[in-house]
């Protein structure tokens, strides 16, 4: 499966038509510990670049931004109990699926993120 | 460009996050994290650099006369020795500061002052000043760490310390050099504040870590200390207490001798019953409800906002306080995200050591 990654530190696991969304473990460490995941609702559409849904860390709200368009199909909702795991297993946990409604674009590879990173 | 306290190189030595607040770069936390900061000053011991707090001395024959008039606690009782918190205030009963005065001797005090109100506390200090006192910002000279939590007093056995809360204790040998030391905190745990010349506080801060080391000590951010004051139902100059909000809404009364003749702004606190009063609350849904957010009641009407608000780590659920009308019972309604919550009302604090 392809993972991708948003400028914004998203990762995007793309399988067909569908793509697993979460974060970057180097997002993970700048928010801290995850305290309350505010996940997106079945059926929303959305496009890349908007605002996908909300974590809370102890301090404040950040936003995590859809790197692609298109529908969220499914939610993780074991983060609603276990949001610290975000925190401790970022590369791995999806937060959400999105069945995409368009190619996506501009996304990076995991070599091009990390040496973005280091900018 | 914020200014670095005597023990920025330790912060980064330990991983810390710095951020600017009040214009020092801090740690809001350390590798660690906010939760395990937290839990480690409630179940073992932490360490804060709190050096940015302000340090103010007020010295002189009429020293103590001239604290009766400026701030709302009484000091003439008060034995060398001693520590106690006050209000200060404007004539119109609004917050210039809320601080901790130590009596060093019988003409001699140290106002401690937060740091973000160091320079206005100061000038209000001496625009209010009198004959016989001479008032001095100390600040700069002073490093102060705060070292929270049960095993505060194991760390520093042998060390002559403060017994009673609210004491200190000045020229303290701790580690090879001289440290004040009181029986003082911001997290609602037993612990002392120790200062120190700037010259030693790395010193001092590398010993108490090294000390602390078997008894769980673990250096604690910004972040820490905050979620710890909150549950502790501690007021933050900003946000429970304001320049423009009567300082009788915050239910400090304890810190205001209203039986005393005179002192800046007692007539405006004596006379103008609050509307509003500090209540606490738990959010009753999902999510944390923010400083800001305002408040509603069950028709709808606004009946205040949210002052400070979290999720409480000792708890595992979100809390906050709440500036909120008198009268209203039970639950409130807020906003998170546009999206409407509820709040059960619940008695201060939220936590209270045992």
């Amino acid at each position: 499966m392809l993972k991708l990654y948003s400028k914004t530190h998203e990762w995007v696991k793309i399988d067909g038509k569908i793509a697993e969304i979460g974060i970057s473990d180097f997002a993970a460490e700048e928010l801290g510990d995850v305290v309350y995941v505010e996940l997106p609702e079945v059926g929303a559409a959305v496009n890349a670049g908007d605002v996908l849904l909300e974590l809370e860390s102890v301090k404040a709200a950040s936003p995590v931004y859809s790197p692609v368009s298109g529908t969220v199909v499914e939610v993780n909702s074991s983060l609603e109990d276990e949001p610290e795991k975000l925190s401790s297993e970022a590369e791995s946990v999806f937060i959400c699926k999105v069945e995409l409604s368009e190619e996506p674009s501009g996304l990076l590879t995991e070599e091009e993120y990390r040496a973005d990173l280091k900018k | 460009m914020a200014k670095k306290t005597p023990l920025y190189n330790e912060h980064l030595e330990a991983g810390g996050v710095m951020v600017d607040f009040a214009g020092y770069e801090l740690p809001v936390r350390y590798l660690t994290g906010i939760i395990a900061e937290h839990t480690a000053v409630r179940e073992a011991a932490g360490m804060f650099d709190v050096s940015h707090m302000g340090e103010i001395s007020v010295e002189g024959a009429g020293a103590t006369e001239y604290l009766e008039r400026l701030l709302t606690n009484r000091f003439s009782d008060m034995p060398s020795g001693k520590v106690r918190y006050s209000l200060m205030l404007y004539p119109d009963g609004c917050t210039v500061d809320d601080v901790l005065v130590y009596r060093r001797a019988e003409d001699k005090y140290l106002v401690v002052v937060n740091a973000s109100n160091r320079s206005k506390d100061y000038e209000w200090m001496l625009a209010n000043s009198a004959c016989g006192v001479r008032i001095r910002d100390v600040s700069d000279t002073v490093a102060l760490i705060a070292l929270q939590g049960r095993n505060a007093v194991k760390i520093l056995k042998g060390a002559d310390l403060p017994e009673k809360y609210y004491t200190f204790k000045e020229n303290v040998p701790l580690f090879g050099v001289k440290a004040t030391v009181s029986r003082t905190g911001y997290t609602g745990e037993d612990g002392f504040e120790i200062a120190v010349d700037a010259d030693n506080a790395s010193k001092v801060w590398k010993s108490v870590l090294a000390a602390g080391r078997e008894y769980g000590l673990i250096p604690a951010g910004l972040g820490a200390r905050d979620t710890l004051r909150l549950e502790a139902a501690m007021p933050l100059y900003g946000h429970e207490l304001s320049d423009k909000r009567i300082a009788s809404e915050a239910g400090l009364d304890f810190a205001v001798k209203t039986d005393k003749e005179f002192f800046i702004g007692k007539e405006a606190f004596v006379c103008n019953t609050p509307e509003y009063y500090r209540a606490g609350a738990f959010v009753a849904g999902k999510g944390i409800v923010r400083e800001g957010a305002p408040l509603f009641d069950e028709k709808g009407e606004e009946v205040g906002s949210v002052t400070s608000g979290t999720m409480s780590p000792t708890l595992g659920r979100a809390i906050a306080m709440l500036r909120l009308k008198k009268g209203v019972k039970g639950a409130v309604c807020s906003e998170i995200r546009g999206r409407q919550v509820e709040m059960t009302l619940t008695s201060l604090p939220f936590y209270k050591r045992k």
